[in-house]
């Protein structure tokens, strides 16, 4: 993963609630086998009505997006990230997100900041006219006009996103804490350890 | 730990955590992979690159479901059929050889128990009570029905689980939802979840790893228990959980995964252990009566827009939230419909009888009820059926559903996703609307412009042959009763 930082551009205010993983990238765009190319997809549906945030040309590869409640709820696809990445975003600022898409996002470098619906709400204001900062180390958002929004983020993730930590990497660390995990579970619940398939009875 | 009272999504957690770091997060350990062909090619390719291994490909099954046409996959000769749509034949053929490539258990297109890997998993006996289960799709909960900790992953996850066999997460908060009480006629376990959801709202159960409890889901069969955990995403919480019983046991014997003599015994000690202590605290509670419950449906755009069947389209201006209101404005655009119509006026032109919520073989027999003798009404253009596996097809056959459907004028297809999601060839056109059994009515799920209306199968059924949404208690059943199998 790469390593994240500072994020500052102008920021896309979508605003809308309940945006689901089928709203950000239609199925009818994940029979690819790569994860490149999905941005020509993304919010398809949104971006076919007139007078729509993502044709406004300041917003051209701006790398934020602002939206309602409930990002990124639905599907568990990860084309949805995949697609976000390749229109050029790199942030999503929102009161709240969907487990898994919050998932999805911070294993692509991509940030998912919550913040209190008035701070999205002022937010929004700003964003028509002017560029958002989002500070990952110090956990704030700030605007032109001195607004200062501090934001919480797991620990954990908020490291890995800083260092551009591989996770896969870091859990094979952990390899022989898994192994006596296996090892215990396969001497306690042996049918858990070893499932072996045999013809319905 | 000790004598602290826990629930059980709190001693599954507990028994499979193999690390816990200061922070907070876990290393948990995953008991069962399921793999099918959309969510995974990335994953095998990530592998292959970083030069890395599946970690317990005896712990993985892989399944196509999402992608392949639910059109004869045989030509006469026995061979197999291509496929038209070349990216769904790449993605398909991509699954094809990874899963053997990284020796991992593979189900493929024409073998009799292909089908959705949400009803794969527990008809194979591959998912188990007490077990740790992911798949990279949202409704990996299902599994949760027999009292699995079942939860969908992305792509990364699942490269994750491939290469390490553990996922690093938080535990999440734990929610009771409460029922008890009776379902009343003609109300099933998909009007209970729909209404469930109502109730909470698409975003209420964020965070939170839900438990089903309470008199109803005692009484529930097992494929009623996947349904209501299946839609436990729809309601925001990652996992659904009911805890496993002796009406799950007995689903369980015999099936292909499931183990054996002393091994069985011993399972079924542990799974008894399997539930919530008294004292145990949730960190929300839900509490709902089912004699409230009526057939329900769907309105809008979210799952969480239901009324009973009998009610109206409502005002956008009835919601309290003006963010809803807005909201609901625009999904009653989308949908064709104004505010005040009744339900039972609004008429339906396809109708789909599927998906991993309802695609089992009580499923079709509630469906194959309703439509006994009768036909689908003239306006309605497409009915399809689409078992949820190979196995629910042929039981399906043997207990003679299938001529029913068909005298029904419905089609009697191939097991796979279908409708439910319009990858492969089946959509509802642009504009038209759907009688749904699936579980998702977003925008577009259904085919560009597609307009859904999430039902019960009896009500889909009830849909068909009045041409709209109607209430299924308003029509006499046929004498001889399928469901007596
Ligand atoms: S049937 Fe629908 S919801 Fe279920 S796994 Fe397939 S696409 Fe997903």
């Amino acid at each position: 993963m790469k390593a994240v930082s500072t994020i500052e551009g102008r920021a896309i205010p979508l605003g809308l609630k309940n945006i689901d993983t089928d709203v950000i990238i239609p199925a009818h765009w994940l029979k690819t086998v790569s994860r490149e190319g999905l941005g020509e997809g993304a919010f398809e549906t949104i971006r076919a009505t007139p007078g729509n945030p993502f044709d406004v040309e300041d917003f051209a590869q701006a790398p934020i997006l602002i939206a309602g409640d409930n990002f990124g709820c639905g599907s568990s696809r990860e084309h949805a990230a995949w697609a976000m990445l390749d229109m050029g975003l790199a942030a999503v600022i929102a009161p709240s997100f969907s487990d898994i898409f919050a998932g999805n996002a911070f294993k692509n470098g991509i940030l998912a900041v919550e913040l209190p619906q008035e701070h999205v709400d002022r937010l929004l204001e700003v964003a028509k006219e002017q560029p958002i900062t989002i500070d990952l180390e110090n956990q704030v958002v700030t605007t032109p006009f001195q607004d200062r929004f501090a934001f919480e983020i797991d620990p954990f993730r908020k490291r890995c996103l800083l260092e551009g930590l591989d996770e896969i990497g870091l859990t094979l660390g952990s390899e022989s804490a898994i192994t006596q995990h296996e090892q215990t579970r396969g001497g306690a619940l042996p049918w858990l350890d070893k499932p072996q398939r045999r013809e319905a009875a | 730990m000790g004598n602290t009272p826990r629930t059980l999504y709190e001693k599954i957690w507990d028994q499979h955590v193999v690390e816990q770091r200061d922070d907070g997060t876990c290393l948990l350990y995953i008991d069962r992979h399921l793999v099918h062909e959309v969510t995974s090619p990335q994953a095998f390719d990530a592998l292959r690159l970083a030069g890395r291994q599946v970690r317990r490909p005896d712990l993985t099954l892989a399944v196509p479901d999402h992608n392949l046409p639910t059109t004869p996959r045989v030509a006469a000769d026995g061979s197999r059929l291509p496929i038209e749509d070349a990216q769904s034949a790449a993605q398909l053929a991509a699954l094809e050889r990874n899963a053997p490539g990284f020796g991992i258990d593979y189900i493929d297109a024409v073998a009799p128990e292909q089908g959705i890997v949400h009803v794969v998993g527990p008809e194979q006996g591959f998912s188990l009570p007490g077990a740790t289960i992911v798949c990279g799709d949202s409704h990996t909960a299902a599994h949760g029905g027999i009292g699995a900790l079942a939860f969908g992953i992305g792509t990364s996850e699942v490269e994750h689980v491939l290469a390490t066999q553990t996922l690093q997460l938080r535990r999440s908060k734990s929610m009771e939802v409460r029922v008890d009480g009776a379902l009343g006629p003609g109300v099933t376990p998909k009007d209970l979840i729909l209404h469930i959801i109502g109730v909470i709202g698409t975003a209420g159960g964020t965070g939170h790893v839900i438990e089903y409890r309470g008199e109803v889901f005692r009484k529930m069969s097992v494929e009623g228990r996947l349904t209501v955990c299946n839609m436990s995403i729809e309601g925001g919480a990652r996992a659904g959980l009911i805890a496993p019983d002796d009406i799950v046991f007995d689903y369980l014997r015999g099936r292909p995964y499931a183990p054996r003599g002393d091994d069985w015994d011993r399972a079924v000690a542990w799974w008894r252990s399997l539930v919530t202590d008294d004292g145990a605290v949730f960190d929300k509670s839900v509490v709902i009566d089912a004699a409230d419950i009526e057939p329900t449906v769907s309105w809008g755009t979210s799952p969480e827009d239901v009324v009973p069947v009998g009610g109206t389209v409502p005002e956008p201006a009835s919601f309290a939230d003006p963010s809803k209101q807005e909201a609901a404005r625009k999904s009653l655009d989308y949908m064709g419909l104004e505010p005040g119509m009744r339900i039972e006026d609004i008429a339906v032109e396809n109708v789909f009888i599927g998906s991993c919520t309802n695609s089992r073989i009580e499923d079709l027999r509630a469906a194959a009820q309703v439509l006994e003798g009768r036909t689908k009404a003239l306006n309605v253009r497409w009915a399809i059926v689409v078992p949820g596996s190979g196995l629910v097809k042929r039981a399906a056959e043997a207990e003679g559903l299938d001529r029913i459907f068909t005298d029904a004028g419905f089609e009697w297809r191939e097991p796979g996703c279908s409708a439910c999601l319009a990858m492969n060839p089946d959509k509802v056109p642009p504009g038209e609307r759907c009688a749904s059994t699936s579980n998702r009515n977003f925008v577009g799920r259904q085919g560009p412009g597609a307009r859904t209306h999430l039902v019960s199968p009896a009500m889909a059924a009830a849909a068909a042959v009045t041409g709209r949404l109607a209430d299924v208690r308003k029509l006499p059943l046929a004498k001889r009763t399928v469901a007596d199998h």
